[in-house]
């Protein structure tokens, strides 16, 4: 039974990204309405979208060739397969010495470049247009990512994720300027992958400022579902893997329902959190003009870089 | 006598010759020329492939001397387990495109006589076999240069073309003043070796016993270095590789691109971790800054190229960058006797140089089956591919994946290494490089997103959405053979993603002979299926778990959402309310690439002109707008122009001895006489 249970483990924990993520997502919107002085649907919003979705019919567009039709399947699958490596409950996962977190990093990018291909393959300039800058945004974000992840590897001696739960959350408890710079980096990082305001604005469908939009544009039907619901898991994703690399206390080390229990709560306790303060800052700041958004990146980079310096410095 | 490599080795090298010798009897009938001579390269590129492998996994080390060349100086050969590494490389490639050859070349016939490229093609191949198993400097050189010759004559394939023209004298030129260079190099080892009066020193067994001062082994060295970087496209030695590489014939592109340019790497490997051996630190800092800019530059090149095979010429300099990274980085950890990294960034270049090989292969062979198809070479015309040639623009797929490094494909496997080398470099002992190789990691990061964002472009523009061209154009699939042969390559970039493991044991004996240190122990300790580098709690990738996992994640997803039939309509696309979107409303290659080339644009010479025909001068109602772009290389001016103009300069005051009059002839010799009597009284 004590050999199985860490699979029916991941396999839980990926029942929770599935299901707990249109949650998180329809918390963010909810906070937002209210940070902005608009009723609300509430929470549970995602999944009437999704189920609605689900049950419509697809409208493919004439040019549309199977890597359009595969892509909404790739999508999801790396996505998914990602829960399975983040230590999101419990960092004894049979999946995840799959990768560590530059192969992890690497499952979002596929993701992404099927997404943009997609976006290539239906023949429309919004589609183009959207591949582009996606992939220009990611290119740059890019360096600061690795940097970040440099950082926190430095601390921990490792860029295996449940290793770095292990080291940070049960080992000694050390305040480190260096994971405070990382942090930093990560949190503007993570607006950018994730195509939240400053660098995107996940509600928009206006043309001339779209960019993930831009690309999903044609999809229909059960396919746009599974893309817009690989999308909450994407976000739900970062927040783990914020959650994982600066924040892990409560994560279970061994795999006992009590130590469950406390991190289940935990987990719900930082994600609300985490909602909190995403919303904080897409309400506070504007979209920025595409071009500004390799400074705002930039500055992650300089954080990271900071927090790498610190480390040698002062630690 | 038993069978060994060498065998196999000296087998293979007998039928290239053999089928070399077959051309003046075939080439009157061109169909049985290609087909002939293609299956004796395939064959013989299978058996130094299979002597390769043996050669490596059995960590055999076999030298002979072959009775040729001048009188008392014998070409030694040898056949160790670096060789044998580069020997399955060339010999993989060398099979495929062989194979995809017979199909390609065939194309051309009707057009123009296929016998040079026929020739020059099994003579490059030969010539990389022998530069491999050279075993003295005398030769290596002649390897070396019938491996330069055969090259130039494929990129004077097309000759009445002017840009064939150009870009095969430019290719000649560096590629000469490299191995003026390497040349050197070698003398001067020679001369460490034996003396400098003796002949005896030019094998490399002599220069392995050498006994020579720091200073002039770094002179050496840098010699060396220069030559191979002229051959590699490194970074500002460059210029010639987009534009050879552009022009030739993609089967031998493929090749040139795949291994040719990596015997450049070979020779930087063999004479740094062989035949000098002990070397400071900062000769592997000089490595690792020349092949980040290389890296960084290369990528940045190809995402602004219009034309597919300039791009993919660009991105194996970026792949280039790469290796030179992990070599660097090998002999930075080698100097500092941390044998356990420096095996690791030396498996990483190696695994890299594996790889690239193969989708670089890939790549080219699909660039060349689209031009076979479409006759077109410019992105911009292209479109839609995927609708009319399923085969290749799959095939194109997986080659773009693999190097835009997504698991599981073989890309990634090697970047990720590069990056653990990178990871660990807080274990040097120097502050200097502990601050600076982090951000030579990033720039590994950004060249590796910027790959995947050309390679959206190269893919998408090309294959996707619809086509830009006329209406009528034929456009047909590639046959059985250029099929197989971008299905071979494109399995082995599945295979080295997926089982990672099983290379690196085999590949593990390098750097066990070369530095002493080994990754076998860490790497497979896991199990088969888990690459873990240097210990299970630093780092674990696992390529099968990867692909199973997203497969049984889709395959789960497929099933349950058609368990429920939904009707899939056809419908036009979404044009904002405007009538009729032409293909010529697509987004471009030049579009897609804009962002990058104004964040990036300060690194070129970028032009960029708007012209508008007003009619009556209201500029507001435009009848024509021009556009047109040029995007230069600043080295051009920083390096190549100085030396062209003072190239010039020098031939215009030698032409002044020329006057034309025979008594300034007579004088001449006259002063060279008097001033021989002078000196030599």
């Amino acid at each position: 039974m004590s050999e199985i249970f860490p699979y029916i483990l991941d396999g839980l924990q990926i029942v929770i990204l599935l299901f707990a993520a249109p949650v998180f997502a329809g918390w963010v919107k909810t906070l937002k309405c209210w940070f902005q002085g608009r009723t609300t649907a509430g929470v549970l919003q995602p999944y009437r979208d999704l189920t609605k979705l689900f049950h419509k019919d697809i409208v493919l567009a004439e040019n549309a060739s199977w890597v359009f039709r595969f892509t909404p399947y790739a999508v999801f699958g790396s996505v998914v397969l990602a829960g399975g490596i983040i230590p999101i409950l419990s960092v004894d996962l049979p999946l995840s010495a799959t990768a560590d977190i530059i192969a992890l990093i690497s499952l979002f990018t596929i993701a992404r470049f099927f997404t943009a291909l997609a976006g290539m393959d239906i023949g429309t300039a919004f589609g183009g247009m959207g591949a582009s800058r996606e992939k220009t945004i990611a290119s740059v974000a890019e360096p600061a990512m690795l940097m970040a992840i440099f950082t926190v590897s430095l601390v921990c001696k490792s860029t295996s994720l449940s290793q770095m739960v292990q080291v940070i959350a049960h080992g000694e408890f050390i305040l480190r300027p260096s994971l405070a710079f990382a942090l930093l980096a990560f949190a503007l990082i993570a607006l950018a992958e994730t195509g939240r305001v400053p660098v995107d604005n996940p509600a928009t469908h206006l043309e001339l400022t779209m960019i993930h939009e831009g690309m999903i544009l044609e999809y229909s039907g059960r396919h746009l579902a599974l893309i817009e619901w690989a999308g909450m898991m994407k976000l739900f994703l970062f927040a783990a893997l914020g959650i994982a690399a600066f924040f892990p206390w409560g994560i279970a080390a061994a795999n006992d329902s009590p130590a469950l229990f406390v991190a289940a709560l935990s987990l719900i306790l930082k994600l609300t959190v985490a909602g909190v303060g995403l919303v904080m800052i897409e309400t506070g700041l504007a979209k920025m003009r595409f071009f500004r958004v390799p400074e705002f990146l930039g500055s992650a980079f300089l954080f990271a870089t900071l927090g790498m310096l610190s480390y040698f410095m002062l630690e | 006598m038993t069978a060994t490599p060498f065998t196999l080795a000296s087998a293979s090298l007998f039928i290239i010759f053999s089928a070399l010798a077959l051309v003046p009897f075939l080439f009157r009938n061109q169909r049985a020329l290609i087909t002939a001579v293609f299956s004796l390269t395939a064959i013989s590129s299978l058996l130094s492939l299979i002597a390769g492998i043996w050669t490596v996994r059995d960590g055999i080390t076999e030298s002979y001397i072959i009775l040729l060349g001048l009188p008392d100086l014998p070409f030694h050969m040898r056949l160790d387990s670096l060789s044998g590494f580069f020997l399955t490389v060339i010999g993989a490639l060398g099979f495929i495109v062989s194979i995809y050859s017979i199909g390609y070349v065939r194309g051309f016939i009707g057009q123009r006589s296929v016998t040079s490229l026929v020739f020059f093609y099994s003579l490059l191949l030969a010539g990389m076999f022998m530069v491999v198993l050279a075993d003295d400097a005398f030769f290596f050189l002649i390897s070396w240069e019938v491996m330069a010759a055969s090259s130039y004559f494929l990129v004077m394939f097309e000759d009445e073309r002017t840009e064939n023209r150009r870009a095969a004298f430019l290719y000649l030129a560096i590629a000469h003043v490299g191995a003026i260079a390497i040349l050197l190099s070698f003398g001067l080892m020679a001369g460490f070796a034996t003396g400098f009066e003796g002949f005896n020193g030019y094998t490399f067994d002599a220069m392995r016993k050498m006994d020579i001062p720091p200073s002039w082994a770094a002179v050496a060295f840098f010699l060396a270095f220069f030559g191979f970087a002229a051959k590699a496209g490194v970074m500002p030695l460059h210029v010639w590789l987009p534009d050879a590489d552009s022009v030739a014939p993609s089967n031998a592109v493929a090749l040139m691109s795949g291994v040719m340019l990596k015997t450049a790497i070979y020779g930087i490997l063999r004479v740094t971790f062989d035949l000098i051996r002990v070397f400071p630190w900062w000769w592997g800092a000089v490595v690792l800054v020349f092949g980040l800019m290389t890296a960084v530059m290369g990528i940045l090149f190809a995402i602004l190229q219009q034309d597919l095979k300039r791009l993919l010429a660009y991105s194996s300099m970026e792949n280039i960058g790469i290796i030179l990274i992990g070599t660097g980085m090998a002999m930075v950890f080698a100097s500092f006797n941390m044998t356990a990294l420096s095996a690791l960034a030396l498996i990483a270049a190696l695994y890299h140089t594996l790889n690239h090989a193969m989708f670089k292969g890939l790549l080219f062979m699909g660039a060349g089956a689209v031009h076979h198809a479409t006759r077109e070479r410019g992105m911009e015309g292209m479109g839609g591919l995927i609708h009319r040639m399923p085969w290749t623009s799959a095939l194109f797929l997986i080659g773009s994946v693999s190097i835009s490094a997504l698991p599981p494909f073989n890309g990634f496997v090697s970047e990720w290494l590069t990056f653990q080398a990178f990871l660990l470099s807080p274990a040097l002992p120097s502050p200097l490089l502990n601050l600076l190789i982090p951000l030579g990691a990033a720039i590994l990061a950004l060249t590796a997103a910027l790959a995947a964002t050309c390679f959206v472009k190269a893919f998408g523009v090309t294959f996707l959405g619809r086509w830009r061209g006329d209406h009528d154009t034929p456009i047909h699939e590639v046959d059985g053979f250029m099929k197989t042969g971008m299905g071979l390559a494109a399995s082995m970039c599945l295979f080295l993603g997926v089982l990672p493991t099983f290379v690196i044991d085999w590949m593990d004996i390098v750097p066990e002979r070369f530095l002493g240190g080994k990754l076998a122990a860490s790497a497979g300790e896991f199990g088969w299926m888990w690459l873990t580098p240097i210990s299970y709690t630093r780092a674990s990738y696992s390529g099968p778990v990867v692909l199973l996992g997203i497969i049984a994640i889709v395959a789960l997803a497929y099933i349950i959402l058609h368990a429920r039939g939904t009707t899939i309509h056809r419908g036009p696309l979404w044009d904002c309310g405007f009538e009729k979107i032409t293909p010529r409303m697509q987004y471009t290659g030049t579009a897609f690439s804009m962002p990058i080339r104004r964040i990036f644009g300060f690194l070129f010479n970028v032009r960029e002109r708007i012209e508008v025909d007003a009619e009556h001068g209201q500029r507001a109602f435009p009848s024509r707008i021009y556009y047109s772009l040029k995007i230069r290389d600043r080295m051009w001016n920083w390096l190549y122009q100085p030396v062209a103009d003072a190239s010039f300069w020098v031939a215009r005051q030698a032409g002044r001895l020329q006057q034309g009059r025979i008594q300034m002839y007579l004088i001449y010799p006259f002063i060279t006489i008097i001033v021989l009597l002078v000196l030599l009284r």
